[in-house]
């Protein structure tokens, strides 16, 4: 272990930090601000790819851990580290960085360095929830990041920002203080706020089953909020239609899904399996109820944010199925959904930029004016409704195809119904905007075509999602062994190659 | 070794003292036409040898000086240390937003220092009635401050609504003192410690020691004792605010400490459902009545009600666990307050023209690091890790839940939800993007030396305390244990009146 390998998670954390302090003291002078940004999300993009270049594959427990005690009393360690499930998100947020620079390039004009200095700080945290192992860092990061996407959201709101942020940011916290009183109880019990060390003892059966039952329900709830799992979704669609772009694409998902994986399965496995019955319908009725709603919207952030309800929910189908198939594809699916969703959160940003209106009747025909435009939106929709060949269609066929075999046939012909649904609605959103006759708002105004600079990060998405999609065997194996609890190992191994086989059989017909 | 001098055990007290004495003597041989200000550089620089000679007083081996009535220990250097510490910033904050042509600014100055005093005293005094005095020698001075801005209607009416409700309350807590005395022939805090526990009829004890409370928890502003609050913080100029929302508190939370751990210890079945209560009732009715505040001052009083029910929380943990949290919740909580204020000082002008939460829409616009300071306290008051908030909280439901109340730490962490409304309103009107035009920013958004330092001293404070705690956290410890294991009689030996080894009342 060399000394990048010690300091890269740390430096992950402190790039971005650094870059805020660097934004909040250089003057709002030309587009000062907006540089210094792009380059510290660049930086730290390249030191997130350093990550898979020396991760090693097939290497069980965390990697590039460091484990240093921070806080005497009581006893939190900044405890940090990766694994395969981990890896892959933590370089997507790296990804996301620079795109959600160039998506506010334009589109932030007041207070730029206020906005990329709590733009950069969100990274920060974002990091910090997917390489903390121990339950206070993790703690304090995942309540950290509600805090500069809460403001941001007040900031720039398109109508009533602060109303969509207190809600967004209550809807988090309240469930996050039965989430810390759970927390404690572990430390009062144990003495240890550690992952591994809690795994072990939640798993020695030494603690009173009934408060461990009721401790997974308070982590259980704290992130089916942050996902959302169905009933939970309300802050959603406020959300997704106030907060700035860049914003926007982080809010919902990785989070609350990574959480789950780690906190509540990984942690609480057998009061997991308990619960996942109730989880697996509550998730198909999020992908239904989440199509619906989708496609009866006017405005298309809060399509958005339905459509996000629905593919989330599968996610969560997928996780709760409890086949190894199924939760490598539901993570297959976070990176992808990730990565769809940034690309139609740009290309929508920049309509509304140009036409100041997020209703889809007002538009019509833009495929004429805008033809690059209209052809990454096909793209980015085609990989969020799992078009074979790209990225979306790996894992929805993943968590399909373990749903049928492994959990319930009924409920996976009514997930897939929604995935139907989702084609529906996104095409008909693609045939709304681009197509038909040309709308009075598309032709009174000259809107600009996407220029060279938003090419340069547009088509690397699309490549993405095209590489998500063709070769899946680059991610999976990395995945699959991160989600695979240990003791488990031999069986793991067995299934894999059923993927395979399964992913050739598909990808050849 | 040295024999320590019984002068020793006043250093700070002393120092501010003649800080005091030397500003006033200054303030009345100036000629009238000329500017008061440098007295308040005066008033920070021997507030600043105060906290140095506090720090010094750590050297000194833990004891009690003129005749067992002031004790300097672990406990008291805590205490002293964090009462000048918030004294200082005051100060720098009172320099650059006290209005210059005002002739009174001396008194202000020698005012804050003297309170000062008392409220260093209150921390160190070991005897009732030294306590007593302390008190009011503090007391008196923030009565005065709050009626400082004379022309208007609300400051008088607030300094005489707390002279008022704060005498009766002084009263209380000497009707208990003198109950205490009756039950046991002393006021020596240890002396009657020890014999409260032989004393045969404890109607007495038990009288006192409820008087004595409701005497405590009215400075400490906790429920049900609270209504003098929301007026008094509304009407009192903004940094006197900043001031008496957290020194006398903190004085005040260490003579709470002091009363309930060092002097009823025995009576622990009978003080703790009671502070129980009282944390449960401070914090829900401070945060629901803060929920529908529009003024900024009034919905931060509501607030500090609040809080004083979270420390309050940290009564119920058991032995040193409880009285560290308490002790390291004070100090968090008078960084972060008395940096909100500072904030609010500079927003609403020393007219308090700005008031309403209203005014503060578009703050970040108009002025962006105001903005972002006003945000980042309420942060900290909402307890988002990483700040000090957080760890206060942090430690005082830990110690709620180790001293078995799960149910208070759970009320508590419901109420901190609750709460994250109302400062979540202020946090994001301020960020909104103002209707109008922004206004060119006013001039009071300038940010002076003094008041930049006040602002400077209070981040860092709070910052330190969310992400490097330990030091602070170990300094609270020692207070704890030197609170649990008062000096034995041999390591100083004072002659206390009546040297008594039996209970001296047989009625």
């Amino acid at each position: 272990m060399n000394s990048i390998d010690q300091s890269i998670l740390t430096l992950l954390l402190l790039v971005p930090l650094a870059g805020a302090v660097l934004v909040a003291l250089v003057p709002d002078r030309a587009k000062l601000p907006n540089w210094i940004a792009l380059l510290t999300s660049l930086v730290t993009f390249g030191l997130t790819l350093h990550l898979p270049a020396h991760f090693v594959a097939g290497q069980s427990g965390f990697q590039f851990a460091v484990n240093r005690p921070w806080i005497e009393r009581p006893a939190i360690f900044y405890h940090v580290g990766i694994d395969g499930l981990s890896i892959w998100l933590v370089v997507l947020v790296g990804l996301l960085a620079p795109v959600g620079v160039v998506a506010s390039w334009n589109a932030i004009k007041e207070r730029r360095k206020v906005f990329f200095a709590l733009f950069l700080i969100q990274q920060t945290a974002m990091f910090g929830v997917f390489i903390s192992l121990d339950l206070m860092l993790y703690y304090g990061f995942w309540e950290l990041s509600l805090v500069p996407m809460a403001i941001l959201i007040a900031m720039y709101g398109r109508k009533d920002g602060p109303k969509a942020a207190t809600k967004f940011f209550l809807f988090t916290f309240i469930p996050s203080a039965p989430l810390l009183v759970a927390i404690l109880w572990l430390y009062a019990k144990t003495g240890s706020f550690d992952l591994a060390y809690l795994q072990y003892w939640v798993a020695s059966g030494a603690l009173p089953a009934g408060a461990l039952c009721w401790c997974a329900l308070a982590f259980l709830f704290a992130f089916a909020v942050k996902v959302p799992v169905f009933p939970l979704h309300g802050w959603l669609a406020d959300s997704f239609s106030e907060a700035p772009v860049a914003l926007a694409m982080v809010i919902a998902g990785k989070l609350g899904l990574y959480s789950l994986l780690r906190f509540h399965i990984g942690l609480f496995p057998v009061q997991a399996r308990a619960a996942a019955p109730y989880l697996v319908a509550l998730a198909v009725i999020g992908i239904l109820y989440g199509a619906c709603l989708a496609l009866a919207q006017r405005d298309f952030w809060r399509l958005l944010a339905f459509a996000a309800l629905s593919h989330l929910s599968l996610i969560v189908l997928g996780l709760y199925g409890f086949t190894l198939i199924g939760s490598t594809g539901a993570v297959y699916q976070i990176l992808s959904h990730g990565i769809a969703d940034a690309a139609l959160f740009l290309l929508l940003g920049w309509l509304y930029d140009s036409y100041a209106t997020s209703q889809i009747n007002a538009y019509g025909g833009l495929a004429a004016k805008l033809p690059r435009t209209a052809t990454l939106f096909v793209i980015a929709t085609l990989a969020m409704i799992g078009l074979p060949m790209l990225s979306g269609f790996i894992g929805e066929f993943l968590v399909l195809s373990s749903t049928f075999g492994g959990v319930s046939r009924s409920w996976a012909s009514l997930a897939t119904l929604g995935v139907i649904l989702g084609a529906a609605y996104m095409l008909w959103l693609v045939q709304r905007l681009f197509y038909g006759s040309l709308s009075d708002l598309a032709s009174s105004r000259r809107a600009l075509d996407v220029g060279l600079g938003q090419l340069l990060i547009l088509c690397p998405l699309a490549v993405l999602m095209l590489v998500l999609g063709l070769a899946p065997n680059v991610w999976l194996p990395t995945i699959q062994f991160g989600v695979h609890p240990p003791h488990a190992r031999p069986a793991a191994f067995a299934q894999q190659d059923m993927v395979n086989l399964e992913l050739n059989r598909e990808v050849q017909r | 070794m040295n024999p320590v001098l019984d002068i020793d055990r006043i250093v700070p007290e002393l120092i501010l003292t003649c800080t005091g004495v030397l500003v006033m003597l200054i303030d009345a041989t100036l000629p009238s036409a000329m500017v008061r200000r440098p007295l308040g550089w005066v008033a920070a620089l021997g507030t600043t040898f105060a906290l140095w000679a506090s720090l010094w007083q750590l050297s000194l081996p833990q004891g009690t000086g003129f005749y067992g009535t002031v004790e300097t220990s672990a406990f008291t250097v805590f205490f002293h240390v964090l009462i000048c510490g918030i004294v200082l910033v005051a100060l720098l904050l009172t320099l650059d937003t006290l209005p210059t042509d005002s002739h009174h600014q001396g008194e202000f100055y020698a005012l804050i220092v003297f309170g000062a005093v008392g409220m260093c005293l209150l921390t160190s005094a070991v005897e009732l009635l030294v306590v007593f005095i302390a008190l009011e020698i503090s007391s008196i001075s923030t009565y005065i401050l709050a009626g400082y801005r004379k022309s208007t209607a609300r400051s008088p009416e607030a300094a005489i609504k707390y002279f008022l409700l704060g005498s009766f309350a002084t009263g209380f807590l000497l009707y208990g003192i003198a109950l205490i005395f009756g039950a046991t022939g002393t006021t020596q805090v240890y002396e009657a410690a020890r014999l409260i526990a032989f004393a045969p009829d404890r109607t007495f004890v038990v009288a006192g020691l409820g008087l004595m409370l409701i005497g405590i928890l009215f400075k400490v502003s906790a429920a049900p004792f609270h209504i003098w609050t929301p007026d008094v913080y509304e009407g009192s100029p903004t940094p006197a605010v900043a001031l008496m929302s957290t020194a006398p508190k903190a004085a005040a939370f260490a003579l709470l400490l002091r009363v309930v751990y060092e002097l009823f210890p025995t009576l622990h079945a009978l003080w703790h459902p009671l502070l129980w209560a009282v944390a449960v009732l401070s914090m829900t009715v401070g945060n629901l009545a803060a929920l529908r505040q529009q003024n900024v001052k009034r919905m931060l009083a509501y607030s500090s009600i609040a809080h004083a029910g979270y420390l309050l929380a940290a009564f119920a943990g058991l032995g040193t666990s409880g009285i560290a949290a308490a002790a390291f919740y004070t100090a968090a909580y008078a960084a972060m307050n008395v940096g909100i204020f500072a904030v609010i000082t500079l927003v609403g002008g020393y007219d308090e023209a700005r008031s309403m939460v209203e005014d503060y829409r578009g703050l970040i616009y108009r002025a962006p690091l105001l903005g972002c300071l006003l945000i980042f306290f309420l942060i900290s008051l909402v307890g988002i890790p990483f700040t000090g908030g957080f760890f206060g909280k942090f430690y005082s439901f830990s110690a709620a839940v180790g001293g078995g109340a799960v149910v208070l730490a759970i009320i508590g962490l419901l109420n901190s939800g609750l709460a994250a409304a109302y400062y979540l309103r202020l946090a994001l009107t301020a960020a909104q993007r103002p209707v109008a035009s922004p206004e060119p920013s006013h001039p009071s958004a300038e940010i002076g030396v003094a008041v930049g330092a006040a602002l400077l001293l209070s981040v860092a404070a709070t910052l330190c305390l969310g992400i490097v705690p330990n030091e602070v956290l170990r300094a609270a410890e020692s207070a704890a244990h030197t609170l649990q294991s008062p000096p034995g009689p041999g390591l100083n030996p004072a002659p206390t009146p009546g040297d008594l080894t039996e209970p001296p009342l047989r009625p």
